[in-house]
């Protein structure tokens, strides 16, 4: 009977452990605004992100951008922000609930969500209410298309300061066909079971074709797989100078680990997946050496804005900001720019902002931080000049072109 | 020359894979249980000589041993807590039991340690080269098949050679006749636990070094293939793990290197649904119970 007992309280705390592993941390969505000092009736700039939970490194890196930039905008001339930010902790349901409360507030131009599962929940109800919008990090192409599988029916008014996962593929085959230093027999190592990877990969593949890159071996993996000792050793027998790795950085760290234990040293070359391989604990960064990554934004690029930006989110959050900082940044800005120049102001209606702002973003180009002459697409997508980032003495660095 | 170091490294893959597969072949055949907590006893084994090693500073073999130890108890902690209550209940509750004792080590280790993945440190680095250097073989790979050739010979003789193993033998064979016979079965199944799960702390160390990387759902996989293999084999039979282990590894990396490395697992479970049509007990299980 005893021991009974203790099986049902043992059930009862694996039960607990589950809950806790799956919730977070419970908790209502938390409300920050930041109200302009002064002038003239500010736009209401809404988002929703994970400012708690398992991403909210993300999310609050993307508030805190939001704050600096909104901070510089008010001091200046023109449109003035005023900003509500609700958490969603990377959840559907808890983003449209977030989106929800954001339009009761009156939100006029929006950041959408920070993450692309959410984003992916929201982007309907943008078209439906006729609302702009533009997300710095959702990358997935289902924020910007209700048929994310051919790429059709776009929404119209939801934009993308990030790549789309699938132009990473386009982007980086073009940069390996112009840097033919780095070398020019390239295998590809991708995770089959996963839509970021093969996403990047088929569009890497199609853009070598095109350009002509030549790509000496491919070989995929699945999500649990733990041995890659075939897939190096088939790019090393193939003789593959660049080995092309559309992964998250832990399987990378086992490729790289694997590749050193077979003695084979090609340049390896990542895209924005590879960012965090640095931060993995008790990893032998020296693996990493002469990596390359292309991302849009590194945080010792020594432009003006750049550095202005990393010093004050420095100084304000004790961090060097992340790429999803950046891409808020800019966000901001694009945003800023687009009104200036349309003349919109707080006492428009809704859709007038939208056809205003839509209209902006089709035709301008915009110079921030995480690329300069950005465009966008009348489906949403950014074009923008990736930039390359190779680690050296165990820090990123950016490359010069 | 390509071909033999597929085949090596996949011998390598299959010995970690019979490590395991012989601690779910040894529970299956004496308690006639499928401990599904087995892959996460392992994961636990890889945690502790994780931190014993970066935290404690401890040298390689010293945090295998730790590893081993702490997993032992851990393995007849869950037996005791988990498994002895139910050893008149019907097979299926056991089964969920076991499924339930391994959502709660992994969630426990998610909470203790975190979900982010750590790198193992490197032991044993280089290789032996043949061939005038077309072909290397890593020691570390030399020694985990020796390892698990050892762990084999020296299991096989315990079991035939030593009383507790002729005990164990009868409890596979007739737990009530066991009974009957003055052997003390709980004790024996708690051995048998021991055993196994001290076998897993050893698969965690060998597989963690060649595969460095230490996360909460990392015994998962290979449990789910040490599993298979021992299907493959011939569940409850010693050498039918060992072997069944070792082909799996083989195919496994075979098909990966020629067929296809994304339908690598399709065609080694392709390979087990075959091999059970025609050989239902698997290679070397036999159909009279005498399995251990």
């Amino acid at each position: 009977m005893k021991f009974n007992k203790f099986v049902k309280g043992g059930l009862a705390a694996v039960m607990a452990m589950g809950m806790m592993a799956c919730s977070n941390s419970g908790g209502s969505a938390t409300t920050t605004t930041t109200e302009p000092t002064g002038g003239d009736a500010a736009l209401k700039l809404g988002f929703s992100g994970p400012l708690t939970g398992d991403a909210s490194v993300y999310g609050l890196a993307v508030q805190h951008a939001v704050e600096i930039a909104v901070e510089e905008v008010n001091a200046g001339e023109g449109v003035k922000f005023e900003v509500n930010a609700q958490d969603d902790m990377a959840d559907p349901e808890k983003a449209v609930s977030a989106y929800n409360a954001l339009m009761d507030w009156g939100m006029q131009v929006s950041l959408l969500t920070v993450t692309s599962g959410a984003g992916q929940a929201v982007a309907p109800q943008y078209q439906k209410d006729n609302m702009f919008g533009i997300t710095p990090s959702a990358s997935s192409t289902a924020v910007i298309y209700a048929d994310a599988e051919n790429s059709a029916n776009p929404y119209g008014s939801v934009f993308q300061m990030c790549f789309t996962d699938p132009n990473q593929g386009t982007a980086s085959a073009a940069y390996l066909k112009k840097h033919a230093e780095l070398g020019t027999k390239v295998a590809v190592i991708y995770r089959s079971d996963d839509n970021y990877s093969s996403g990047i990969y088929n569009t890497f593949m199609a853009e070598a074709e095109k350009e002509g890159l030549e790509v000496v071996s491919t070989a995929a993996f699945v999500n649990a797989d733990t041995d890659y000792s075939v897939q190096v050793k088939q790019a090393a027998d193939a003789g593959a100078e660049i080995v092309f790795l559309p992964i998250y950085y832990q399987p990378a760290s086992q490729i790289l680990v694997e590749a050193n234990k077979q003695g084979y040293k090609p340049v390896f070359f990542g895209c924005d997946g590879m960012d965090g391989i640095l931060s993995l604990d008790n990893f032998d960064k020296s693996l990493a050496e002469g990596l390359y990554m292309l991302t849009p934004f590194s945080a010792d690029a020594t432009d003006e804005k750049t550095q202005n930006f990393v010093k004050k989110y420095q100084e304000k959050f004790g961090e060097v900001p992340n790429q999803f900082a950046a891409d808020a940044y800019d966000c901001v800005y694009a945003v800023k720019q687009a009104a200036d120049a349309a003349g919109v102001t707080a006492d428009m209606s809704t859709a007038d902002i939208t056809a205003a702002m839509v209209a902006q973003f089709t035709s301008m180009t915009f110079d921030g931080i995480t690329g300069t002459s950005m465009k966008w697409s009348k489906t949403g997508e950014v074009s923008k000049d990736p930039k390359a980032v190779v680690i050296q003495n165990g820090a990123y660095v950016g490359v010069e072109d | 020359m390509a071909f033999l170091s597929y085949l090596i490294s996949g011998l390598g893959l299959g010995s970690v894979y019979a490590i395991i597969a012989l601690g779910y072949s040894m529970v299956y055949g004496i308690a006639k249980m499928l401990n599904f907590a087995h892959g996460d006893v392992i994961m636990v084994g890889a945690y502790v000589s994780f931190f014993a090693m970066t935290l404690a500073g401890l040298p390689f073999v010293v945090s295998a041993l730790a590893a081993v130890v702490i997993c032992t108890m851990l393995g007849m902690t869950i037996e005791r807590l988990a498994y002895k209550p139910l050893r008149q209940a019907s097979s299926l509750a056991v089964l969920i039991t076991a499924i339930g004792v391994s959502y709660f080590l992994q969630n426990a280790a998610q909470l203790l340690w975190g979900s982010d993945t750590k790198i193992y440190p490197t032991i044993l680095a280089g290789a032996v080269s043949l061939f005038g250097g077309q072909l290397s073989i890593s020691y570390l790979t030399i020694v985990t098949i020796l390892t698990c050739i050892l762990i084999m010979v020296v299991l096989i003789l315990f079991i035939n050679k030593t009383k507790t193993g002729k005990a164990m033998r009868a409890c596979s064979e007739d737990k009530g006749a066991a009974t009957l016979m003055g052997i003390n079965v709980n004790q024996i199944i708690s051995i048998t636990f021991a055993i196994g799960s001290g076998l897993a702390a050893i698969a965690a160390v060998l597989l963690c070094a060649t595969y460095p990387s230490v996360y909460p759902t990392l015994g998962s996989m290979p449990g789910i293939r040490a599993f298979t293999a021992a299907v493959f084999g011939g569940i409850g039979s010693i050498p039918g793990a060992f072997l069944g282990g070792l082909l799996l590894g083989v195919i496994e990396t075979m098909a990966k290197a020629y067929i296809s490395t994304q339908l690598s697992d399709a065609i080694v479970f392709a390979v087990l649904i075959v091999v059970l049509l025609i050989k239902p007990t698997g290679l070397l299980g036999r159909k009279i119970s005498e399995k251990v």
